[in-house]
């Protein structure tokens, strides 16, 4: 499959990625492609020139500082799998990356350019949403910072204005008695999530003292499950008290829960409950 | 427009200007005769494109030509040396890891990015370590089994 022709620009740097953005509307900005090039080849989006971010050092890595996880956007989906600093300190992430895909597809695709493409399949957004992430993003007005609450509008669709770009994601790193995880209903052939559930459990004296919740895939942008939290709170952590809890998920579903050839709406609906299960008892395990 | 870029293909450089839309797969298969790169399913779901970009596997219908400027490219072509087969290559023969063997030359290098980062794979692990690579003769068993001896072989060799 070709694309159709664009032209082709090569940013050494933010500031310079933001100038071209303005200078050539209707360009886009490739990441890693995993998105982007599949885009470009069924030819769902033409534009007039490609901005390649990523050769951007400044963009790339992880650093932790201050109970703070500091992940650049151009941070690959391998690179977050195999990070030792993640999986103790924001489980979840590194597990959902690990997931994404298959191993040529993680050495290529990044945090950023899934993030900005907001496909309601993906694992990432709902992961960030649970984890309370915030998104740095750059443009001509500087630099402002978002909930990732509300950086997910609706499907493909981001807070990102016309000309900013995402440079980075911050998350705070799990407290004493914290754990997180992410349980996914896959695709058996795309890995794409049908069912997504990352779950952030907080113990204290051997009780949930706070747990956040966070669905995706079957929802056109991730969706905080506070019915499944509110019933948690208070409770202690056993296979009863959390089977109660993942059962209220549906409360939290609203109208426009996905469905299609491989898994219909009512399914989805119907087994949401027990991968809301999965993740919340994986996280609580990881919380003791 | 045209871009130029210079990339090494299995140790020989070329430099060529190409369309910014140009696949890193065509880019490929157009320059030196090597035409191990399959193209599979063009959507990156088969892995018959896979190929080693500075060491490390990725997909070669699912990036640009010019993303790869710079770079240093292995094709299953680029994989022996001094007359030698590689050892993945070696047991792919020896214990009949393929069928029509369209799949094999991705197959392979799936299996070396896999090998690169876990020396010592389970069966499961080589399972999942090659998800992103089709057989569509389904001859997986033999596949697994000739990546389990070319780790040993390669474990040896150290």
């Amino acid at each position: 499959m070709y694309a159709p022709e664009f032209d082709y620009y090569r940013a050494g740097s933010v500031s310079e990625a933001a100038g071209l953005l303005r200078k050539y509307p209707g360009s886009k900005l490739l990441a890693g492609g995993q998105s982007l090039i599949p885009l470009l080849k069924l030819r769902l989006a033409a534009p007039v020139a490609v901005i390649d971010i990523g050769r951007i050092r400044d963009l790339k890595g992880i650093t932790v500082k201050g109970g703070t996880i500091r992940v650049g956007a151009m941070t690959t989906h391998a690179e977050l799998a195999a990070s030792s600093e993640l999986a103790e300190q924001c489980h979840a992430l590194a597990q959902a990356a690990a997931g994404i895909g298959d191993p040529a597809v993680r050495n290529r695709g990044t945090i950023g350019g899934n993030v900005a493409h907001a496909d309601p399949a993906s694992d990432l957004p709902a992961v960030l949403v649970a984890l309370e992430a915030k998104l740095t993003v750059e443009g001509p007005d500087g630099k402002r910072t978002l909930d990732a609450g509300g950086f997910f509008q609706g499907m493909m669709t981001t807070a990102l204005k016309e000309h900013e770009i995402l440079t980075a994601i911050e998350i705070p790193a799990h407290s004493k008695g914290q754990g997180s995880a992410y349980a996914k209903f896959a695709h058996p052939a795309s890995r794409y999530a049908v069912i997504g559930v990352a779950a952030v459990v907080t113990t204290s004296g051997g009780k949930c003292s706070a747990a956040r919740v966070a669905i995706g895939g079957m929802v056109p942008r991730p969706v905080r499950a506070a019915s499944v939290e509110r019933v948690l709170a208070g409770q202690e952590l056993s296979a009863e008290n959390i089977a109660k809890a993942a059962g209220q998920v549906t409360e939290s579903l609203g109208n426009e829960v996905l469905g299609d050839i491989f898994a219909s709406e009512q399914y989805r609906r119907s087994v949401a409950p027990v991968w809301v299960k999965r993740g919340l008892t994986q996280a609580a395990e990881r919380a003791r | 427009m045209k871009f130029p870029i210079s990339v090494t293909l299995n140790g020989r450089p070329y430099r060529r200007e190409v369309e910014p839309r140009q696949l890193l797969v065509h880019l490929i298969r157009d320059l030196g005769g090597v035409t191990g790169t399959k193209i599979g399913c063009d959507t990156s779901q088969c892995g018959a494109c896979t190929v080693l970009l500075d060491g490390v596997a990725i997909k070669s219908c699912t990036a640009l030509a010019v993303q790869a400027d710079g770079t240093s490219i292995t094709t299953i072509e680029g994989l022996a040396g001094d007359g030698q087969l590689h050892p993945l290559q070696e047991a792919f023969w020896n214990k009949h890891g393929l069928q029509c063997g369209y799949c094999t030359p991705g197959m392979i290098l799936a299996a070396h990015e896999l090998l690169r980062t876990n020396p010592q794979p389970s069966d499961d692990q080589i399972r999942h370590g090659l998800e992103g690579n089709m057989c569509r003769c389904t001859g997986y068993q033999n596949i697994i089994r000739a990546v389990r001896e070319a780790a040993a072989a390669m474990r040896r060799k150290g």
